[in-house]
Parts: structure tokens; C-alpha cells; sequence
């Protein structure tokens, strides 16, 4: 490795930490809940961008079904926890490997598929899993689950009056997918995921085991998606299929990356400090209302940005770093 | 219904054989075009049979529009080239729904007493709902001519060209935007038939595309992308499973049989049933 690429990681992780602790002060100046529920929002879209980014971004495989990861997180760690009385922190692992596992058992037909097949395929299995889930009486059916408030405490993860832990744990998350894809950049993974994205069949031709390394990148992009889902279940202490479900729910989980860059270690946190203020703002200001005006500004938004910006806002970066050369 | 899904898929299909580029508002065309049937049969009281030449033709001029406005501009991107197009198209239908609650409201509308509505024929000893089978009909007689269309008419030909290889065409004059246009919007006026059609059976709100969108994606899938024949095979199959379906399961779960069986046909034939690439 030459030496301006070694300082190049150093540069990147110095500065994630700098922004993780200038992130982690915001809160002890900014008391307004409203805008704190943003912030988590933004982490928490930020978190789950960036790991849809690893199988998408990175991997070339373009997938619209990631709420099913997103859904059975929240699932599995509200059902154990109504159900069974399991903690939180035990039902999250849960969730993160049943998402896992289930990735790699979907993958296993699906990676076979190419391009606008393999897209269609995963819109269509998550879908199957919101009617079984609306269909699933003991899980709530089609109304959702509520998770029973039993006091603040951390082992339960319940604050009734503080959104600062949940702040945190949302930062926690953010920075945990930055660095793993941070790690994973350089990695062996890393360079074969982006050999299959752009040429699987040189990449197979070279000793890269093509259909592993999509298998490897499924699995650790559904894990971490579904402990986002379990996170935000916690949080918002009331899910239902169609909200943590929904096609919507996996365009959403996908829309920063691509505004913000797709494929890019950045792209994802960008795009969703840009998205999700945006969004929940144009929700509460005008779209009170409910005359959908707030979703005219954000459908305006997603089509500008698409077509003046293809390769993402943090292209807007890079060149003018360029130019200051 | 298998046919109308088949009309409605053979729109996304012919977009999609033509340039490669799949519609994510097309259920949000169909909405506008049952909005259309449902507003000239209440201000104009013209029935949904005699409007739908009419939903066909405004939609036509939509999809012309849409291609020239946004999805020529998306086609230009340099770099990922299909995810700009899949969220160009669907921020379009977000814009699209959005404006619909907004002017039409988010009530739920239907055509009540049009010349087909609740009536049904007997054949056989069985009864068929007259909207349906005359949907049918509608269905049938639009592939006949989308057929003839493409087979027998320069404009088709050029469609076909075009299809083949957009560089070539520019040689022997023909301007690919034209054609492009054009073929949006004849698939537009395919999903704005059907759309009318429906309008007399189904109930009417700014979110029904969604629905409709995502089975007319599975009917394209299933036919094989770029093949016209394929969207309309499709459309027959998935009416037909999800008939069967609704037999075993609850009705909520009828959708699942279409899903499973999409997912059967491209695991062991991954490019659909009529697909060639």
C-alpha cells in the first residue's frame, strides 16, 4: 500500500470520530424533543442506508426488499420481549441472525438472477413476508404489537422520559456501520464485492468466488438492517407490518444512499442528514394538512436530485477537492 | 382479470423492451386514468365504455410528456444509470399520488349504475360479471391491434429498430427521441384502456396504483422482460393463480400465490417464461 492511501483511512476514521463527538454533544445543548426525534431518525436512516449500501452499493446487487430485515428485527425483538420477557439487547442478536441467516437462505436461489430480475425478486419477498406477518394473528396481524411499557431502565431499554439514550444508541449504530463498512472497504471483501459489481464474470475468471462473496455481503447488510429494525421498535414502542414492512420502507432504507452516493463510505450518512430532516419537516409543516402537498415537495425532491446529481451529493465533495489541488 | 392484468402489464412491457427502463409510477398512471373515467362520468356522465378511447388518449399525451420532461434526462446519467431511473420514476409517482390527494382527495370514488356495472351474463350456466368479460374483450382486442401495430406499421417497425440498436436508426434518420416518446406513450394508452375499464369494478383512490403496480411488475417478470407476448401470457397466468389461490387461501393472502409462483418460474427459468437477452 502506498503511504497516500494508508493516510487516506487515518484521515477518514479521524475525522468519523471527530464527528461521532461532536454528534454525541448536540443533545446536551439541544433540548427540543422534536428536534432530537430528527436527529435519532437521521442516525438511525443514516445506520440503515449504510447497510444497504453494502450489499447494494458495494456489491452491485440492487435490492428492494430490505424492510423484510428491517421488519423481522422489529419482530423478533418485540415478540420475544411481549411474549417471553426477553431483554431487548438478547432480542436484537436474535434478530440480527435470523435476518442473517435468512439473507443467506434467500440468496441462495436469488443471487442467480440478474439485474432487474433479482430487484423484482426481492421487492416480491418481502412483500410475501408483510401478508404472512398481516396474516399472523399470535404477532399482531394486520393491527401490530405494542410493546408493554415497563419502566426506564437499560437492561429493558425503555426511557419514557428521555430520548437521550435512545440518541445515543442511534449514534452507537451510525458509527458501528460506518466503521464496518469503513473495515470491509479494505478488506479482502471489500475489493471482491466490487470486482463482482463491475464485471462478475472477470471476477470469477480471476479466483474471486462470486457467488460467496454476494452471500458473505447479503448477510452482514441484513444483520445490521435488522438491528436497526429492532432499534426502532424499541423506540417507537408500537409496530405494525405495513410501517416496518412495507415496499415504501425499503425505497426509504435506499433513498440516502443514492443521494447521497451510492457505493460510497459517505454517501449514505450524507444523504440522510440532507433526507430525513427534509422529510419530516415537509411532513409536519405542511403536510398537516393531509392534502399531500408534503409528498408533491418530496417526490419533487427525489426526481431533481436523481436527475441533476446521478453520482450522488458527495460528488459535489471530491470535486471540489479536486479542484483545490 | 388475468387479461387486465395483462393490458396493464403489456404498457411496463413494451416501455421496458424499448429502452430498458422500468416505469415505477405506472400504477400511479393507471390511478390518473381511473381519476379521468371517473370524472367524465360525473361531470359529463359519459360511461366508462365510451371514455375509455378518451383515458387512453390523455394518456398518452402523459407518457410523451413524462418521457421527454424526466425520463430522457435520466437516460443521459453517466453513472448508475439504472437506480437514477428507478427513483426518477418513483419520485414521479410519489409527485403523482401526492397531487391526487391533493386536487381528488384522499376519498375512495367509484362509477355507480355505468352501462356494464354490477350486471352479470350467463354462459353456460355460469355467471360472469358483465365489466370483467367485456374487459376481457377490451384486453384482447388491444393486443390484436398493439400487434398488428408493431407488425404491420412503420411507426411499429421503427419502434422495433429502435429497439434493436437506437445508434443505427440515427443513420437512416429516424430520431430516436421521437420514438421513444412515442412508445411511452402508447404504453401509457395501453394502462389508461385498462384503467378505464376498471374504473367501473373498482373503487377509486389516489393510492390504488400501488397495488395494481406491483403485480404488473411480477406479470413483466414472469413474461421476460422485453417480451410484449410474455406480458400478456403472463397476465393470463397470474389472473388464473390468483383465482386458484383465492380458492385455498384467505382472501388477504391471495396475492401470495402470484408471488410464490413468479418466484418458482425465475428460479428455474431466470429470464422468464418468453425472455430473451
Amino acid at each position: 500500500m502506498d503511504k497516500s492511501f494508508t493516510e487516506r483511512r487515518r484521515r477518514e476514521l479521524l475525522v468519523a470520530a471527530s464527528l461521532t463527538v461532536a454528534a454525541a454533544l448536540v443533545p446536551l445543548f439541544i433540548k427540543n424533543p422534536n428536534v432530537q426525534n430528527i436527529m435519532i431518525l437521521t442516525l438511525m436512516f443514516g445506520a440503515l442506508s449504510q447497510s444497504w449500501n453494502i450489499l447494494s452499493g458495494y456489491c452491485g446487487q440492487i435490492s428492494l426488499g430490505h424492510a423484510l430485515y428491517f421488519g423481522l428485527g422489529a419482530y423478533t425483538t418485540t415478540l420475544l420481549f411481549t411474549k417471553f420477557g426477553v431483554p431487548p439487547w438478547f432480542g436484537m442478536l436474535a434478530g440480527g441472525a435470523i435476518s442473517a441467516l435468512i439473507a443467506m437462505a434467500l440468496g441462495y436461489p436469488c443471487f442467480r438472477l440478474g439485474g432487474h430480475y433479482f430487484a423484482i425478486a426481492t421487492i416480491v419477498i418481502a412483500e410475501i413476508g408483510l401478508l404472512l406477518i398481516q396474516n399472523w394473528e399470535w404477532a399482531g396481524a394486520a393491527l401490530g404489537i405494542e410493546m408493554p411499557v415497563r419502566g426506564d431502565s437499560w437492561l429493558k431499554f425503555q426511557f419514557a422520559r428521555s430520548k437521550l439514550p435512545y440518541f445515543y444508541f442511534a449514534l452507537a449504530l451510525a458509527c458501528i456501520a460506518w466503521f464496518v463498512t469503513w473495515w470491509l472497504e479494505d478488506s479482502k471483501w471489500g475489493y471482491w464485492w466490487r470486482a463482482v459489481k463491475d464485471n462478475p464474470d472477470a471476477a470469477q475468471s480471476l479466483g474471486v468466488v462470486v457467488f460467496d462473496s454476494k452471500m458473505g455481503a447479503a448477510a452482514v447488510s441484513a444483520f445490521l438492517v435488522a438491528i436497526g429494525g429492532s432499534f426502532y421498535a424499541m423506540y417507537v414502542s408500537y409496530i405494525d407490518p405495513g410501517s416496518v414492512m412495507g415496499f415504501q420502507f425499503s425505497l426509504l432504507m435506499a433513498l440516502p444512499a443514492v443521494l447521497g452516493g451510492i457505493g460510497t463510505l459517505w454517501g449514505p450518512l450524507l444523504g440522510a442528514i440532507i433526507l430525513i430532516p427534509l422529510t419530516e419537516l415537509t411532513r409536519s409543516y405542511i403536510g398537516g394538512s393531509g392534502r399531500g402537498v408534503d409528498l408533491i415537495v418530496y417526490g419533487t425532491l427525489i426526481v431533481v436530485i436523481a436527475l441533476a446529481r446521478p453520482e450522488g451529493l458527495i460528488g459535489l465533495f471530491s470535486r471540489r477537492k479536486e479542484a483545490s489541488r | 382479470m388475468g387479461l387486465l392484468y395483462g393490458l396493464i402489464a403489456v404498457g411496463l412491457a413494451l416501455i421496458f423492451g424499448l429502452m430498458d427502463v422500468v416505469n415505477f409510477a405506472h400504477g400511479e398512471f393507471l390511478m390518473l386514468a381511473m381519476y379521468v373515467t371517473f370524472f367524465l362520468f360525473t361531470f359529463f356522465a359519459i360511461d366508462p365504455l365510451l371514455s375509455a378511447p378518451l383515458a387512453a388518449a390523455a394518456l398518452f399525451v402523459l407518457g410523451a410528456v413524462v418521457y421527454l420532461v424526466i425520463v430522457r434526462f435520466a437516460m443521459r446519467a453517466k453513472a448508475n444509470v439504472g437506480m437514477v431511473q428507478i427513483f426518477a420514476t418513483f419520485g414521479l409517482a410519489i409527485v403523482m399520488r401526492g397531487l391526487a390527494q391533493l386536487f381528488f382527495t384522499a376519498d375512495y370514488r367509484s362509477v355507480p349504475n355505468s352501462w356494464l356495472g354490477g350486471k352479470t351474463v350467463s354462459v353456460a350456466g355460469i355467471f360472469l360479471p358483465q365489466p370483467q368479460l367485456f374487459g376481457a374483450l377490451v384486453a384482447i382486442a388491444a393486443f390484436g391491434g398493439l400487434y398488428l401495430f408493431i407488425n404491420r406499421t412503420d411507426f411499429g417497425r421503427a419502434l422495433e429498430a429502435t429497439r434493436e440498436d437506437p445508434g443505427a436508426v440515427a443513420l437512416v434518420g429516424i430520431d430516436k427521441n421521437r420514438v421513444f416518446a412515442l412508445g411511452w406513450g402508447l404504453g401509457a394508452a395501453l394502462v389508461g384502456l385498462a384503467g378505464a375499464i376498471m374504473a367501473s369494478f373498482f373503487y377509486i383512490y389516489p393510492d390504488v396504483g400501488a397495488s395494481f403496480a406491483l403485480i404488473a411488475y411480477v406479470t413483466v417478470a414472469l413474461g421476460g422482460f422485453g417480451s410484449v407476448f410474455g406480458a400478456f401470457a403472463g397476465g393470463i397466468i397470474v389472473g388464473l393463480v390468483e383465482a386458484t389461490t383465492a380458492l385455498v387461501l384467505p382472501p388477504s393472502l391471495k396475492s401470495v400465490g402470484i408471488y410464490a409462483v413468479y418466484l418458482l418460474v425465475v428460479f428455474v427459468r431466470p429470464r422468464g417464461l418468453f425472455g430473451s437477452m
